[in-house]
């Protein structure tokens, strides 16, 4: 299975908020390169897991590595300089409010990688222009559409240069006719060889990108393997179900 | 009612320089007004239950008891009684600070809570620590949304100065009273200085609804977005 | 011994000076209201006339502060040959500025109201007066009561201000004990916790009061 040694691999991950158990022992390996997609029923614990990933959720109990070793998320030197590393893309964009496009990508360079406001400027134009955005960096959040807003996030986590992303249901609060531009920067990052982890429900995503599909269901890893040995004809497995669903939804809609 | 027109020309320079001392006094409380009330608001939403619970005992304390008891308390009483000898003016600055801002607290803490969680996610995500998060994400947005309700705060801060001359602060209304003193002409006195404290507050309200549209983020409202 | 005078002599007094605060407050809540009531009701559906006067009443008591009114009723009105006591014009005082922020709350709450609700009621055939009492106030009085009841919760504590024309109550009877026994911190954190039950007790009941009349998925202003 290990092509290489993975950049992050967790083990064990539990859990629970009150009395509602939401990941019961979770693992998982993401070498370099490599493109992982949860799928699975809403309460199933995608997204809790993805934010154990970044510690944005401080998992109950379980072990998370970075690039070979342990990161101790009790120190928190340690774990903001691990979240630099791990980039993560929400459902709801999460722009910054009170900040214009670029000034959204630029302020994490100025204060956390302590960029020169001048230097911190020129990365995130390229950043915008790389995600097509190049024109719209004095817009602010409230002016731009849902997919200009979900490829500015996108460009905001890629200007810190993370080795590894981490992409929560990044289409899914978007108009149907906005999800083909996110669609398509998330693709181009795939060839450029990102190493991504990516909860979605978006049919073309899931069977073109994934190395490998985890299908998540009552806080546990259901079944992982290939597009093919899971959603191939006929093979009668909980993600092909799933994946025919979202099937018949996509075929009503078009 | 010549005479008090008479009284009023030759007492209206005086009685303007008193807006002077108010002025301070309102600047100088609403500073700290805002300095302790966004302190306390962060514990509330942020802090431990410990800090919550001691922020709680001072906003229902500051909330609870008259300006004017708390001036003579502080003043008559724990300021000499920890040996802090402030004149009038510091007094009364501190005090209407420190219940302004239990105020503010509740008008920064309500704005903290309405911006999306998900903001402090990201600005987390992106490797900011809390702090930072804080500072650069969250403050300068409720600092937006809470002016508004802040002008409310000033107007109130500013009607309340006008209790500093119970312990002898020299601002518009002990220089009013010790002019009606003088000349009986109570009326038109109290009048003028009502008309000097309502231009007072109007121009404050309409400087920082000014303010309000300078700093108006495009396509932002704070209702729901 | 001197301790066991100064507390008897203390709570006397205080006591005294509640029952004198409480007869401040209660007829100058009720006449704030009232006036409020009626000039939000003006504001809110008045001709242009009535609402420019309404307006100006309003902006007036709010853009001073509240001790230059009690100072120009008591103080200032026998330069024109009107002589209040000191009860009445703190009284008067203290409902003409309360009346004014009241009102700022009613005119919001009316004004609030959807026009859909005037052409629901008008399609089912209530005449003017029906649609006023039976759909309108109900659902603008929900909307003001916490506005209005804070409002309140403010003139309890406001009303320490009638000491400042020498109306005997909370405040002044306890600065006169305090002088007396130069014992100010004392003093004064009683009183100020005297102040803090009548507020509490206040929001209590204001509290419970929203709870009563909660209809789900209706907001206030």
């Amino acid at each position: 299975m290990s092509r290489s040694e993975p950049i992050l691999k967790v083990e064990n991950i539990t859990k629970s908020f009150g009395s509602a158990e939401i990941l019961k022992g979770v693992g998982l390996e993401l070498p370099k390169g490599a493109i992982k997609i949860l799928i699975g029923p809403s309460g199933g614990g995608k997204s809790t897991l993805l934010q154990c990933l970044n510690c944005l959720v401080t998992p109950d109990s379980g072990t998370i590595w970075f690039n070979g070793g342990v990161v101790n998320i009790q120190k928190s030197k340690e774990l903001y300089a691990f979240r630099q590393q791990v980039g993560m893309i929400f459902q709801d964009f999460n722009l910054f409010d009170h900040l214009t496009a670029l000034d959204n990508i630029i302020i994490a360079l100025c204060k956390v990688k302590k960029m020169s406001k001048q230097q911190a400027r020129e990365r995130a134009m390229t950043e915008l222009d790389q995600v097509g955005l190049g024109d719209k960096g004095h817009l602010y959040p409230a002016e731009l559409s849902g997919g200009q807003k979900q490829r500015v996030a996108i460009a905001r986590a890629l200007a810190m240069d993370p080795k590894v992303l981490l992409l929560d249901e990044p289409t899914s609060a978007l108009d149907p006719e906005l999800v083909g531009e996110v669609v398509a920067v998330i693709r181009s990052l795939a060839h450029k060889g990102m190493t991504m982890i990516m909860a979605t429900h978006q049919i073309s995503l899931i069977r073109n990108l994934a190395d490998e599909i985890l299908f998540m269901k009552d806080g546990l890893i259901a079944e992982r393997g290939t597009p093919d040995e899971l959603l191939g004809k006929g093979c009668g497995t909980l993600s092909q179900g799933f994946c025919d669903k979202l099937n018949e939804i996509a075929g009503e809609e078009s | 009612m010549l005479e008090s027109l008479s009284v009023i020309k030759d007492a209206l320079p005086y009685l303007l320089k008193g807006s002077f001392a108010t002025g301070v006094i309102v600047v100088g409380a609403m500073l700290i007004g805002l300095a302790l009330g966004l302190l306390m608001a962060c514990g509330m939403v942020y802090g431990r239950k410990w800090v919550r619970l001691v922020v709680g005992f001072y906003i229902w304390f500051f909330q609870g008891v008259p300006v004017l008891v708390l001036l003579f308390l502080f003043y008559f009483g724990l300021f000499n009684f920890l040996g802090l000898n402030f004149t009038a003016i510091t007094a009364v600055t501190i005090v209407l600070g420190m219940t302004t801002a239990a105020y503010q607290a509740n008008i920064f803490r309500g704005a903290m809570l309405s911006i999306p969680q998900g903001q402090f996610k990201a600005a987390n995500a992106l490797g900011m620590s809390n702090v930072q998060a804080i500072t650069n994400i969250i403050l300068p947005q409720v600092l937006r949304i809470s002016i508004p309700a802040w002008s409310n705060e000033f107007s109130i801060i500013l009607k309340d100065s006008a209790l500093a001359f119970v312990i002898g602060a020299p601002e518009i209304m002990a220089r009013t009273q010790f002019v009606a003193s003088r000349t009986y002409q109570h009326l038109p006195l109290y009048i003028t200085a009502g008309l000097i404290y309502f231009v007072l507050t109007w121009s404050g309200v309409k400087g920082l609804r000014a303010l309000e549209n300078k700093v108006r983020i495009p396509g932002y409202s704070h209702q729901g977005n | 011994m001197d301790d066991m005078a100064f507390f008897r002599e203390l709570v006397t007094g205080l006591n005294r000076g509640l029952l004198m605060s409480v007869m401040l407050i209660i007829p100058s809540a009720l006449g704030g209201l009232i006036i409020g009531i009626v000039a939000g009701a003006l504001r809110a559906f008045g001709n242009s006339l009535v609402i420019r006067i309404g307006d100006g009443y309003a902006a007036l008591f709010r853009g001073t502060p509240l001790v230059v009114q009690l100072f120009v009723l008591y103080f200032g009105l026998p330069n024109v040959g009107i002589y209040l006591t000191p009860y009445w014009a703190a009284v008067t005082g203290f409902m003409l500025c309360s009346g004014a922020y009241q009102s700022e709350y009613v005119r919001g709450a009316l004004l609030s109201i959807k026009r859909n609700q005037y052409l629901g009621a008008q399609a089912l055939g209530f005449t003017r007066l029906q649609t006023i009492f039976w759909v309108i106030i109900p659902q603008a009085m929900r909307r003001a009561l916490p506005g209005c009841g804070n409002e309140i919760i403010y003139l309890i504590k406001y009303s320490s201000l009638a000491y400042i024309v020498t109306f005997m109550e909370l405040t002044g009877e306890g600065k006169t004990i305090a002088t007396e026994y130069f014992r100010f911190t004392e003093v004064f954190l009683v009183i100020g916790f005297y102040y803090l039950i009548l507020v509490s007790v206040a929001k209590i009941i204001l509290r419970k009061t929203e709870k009563a009349l909660e209809v789900p998925g209706f907001g206030s202003v």
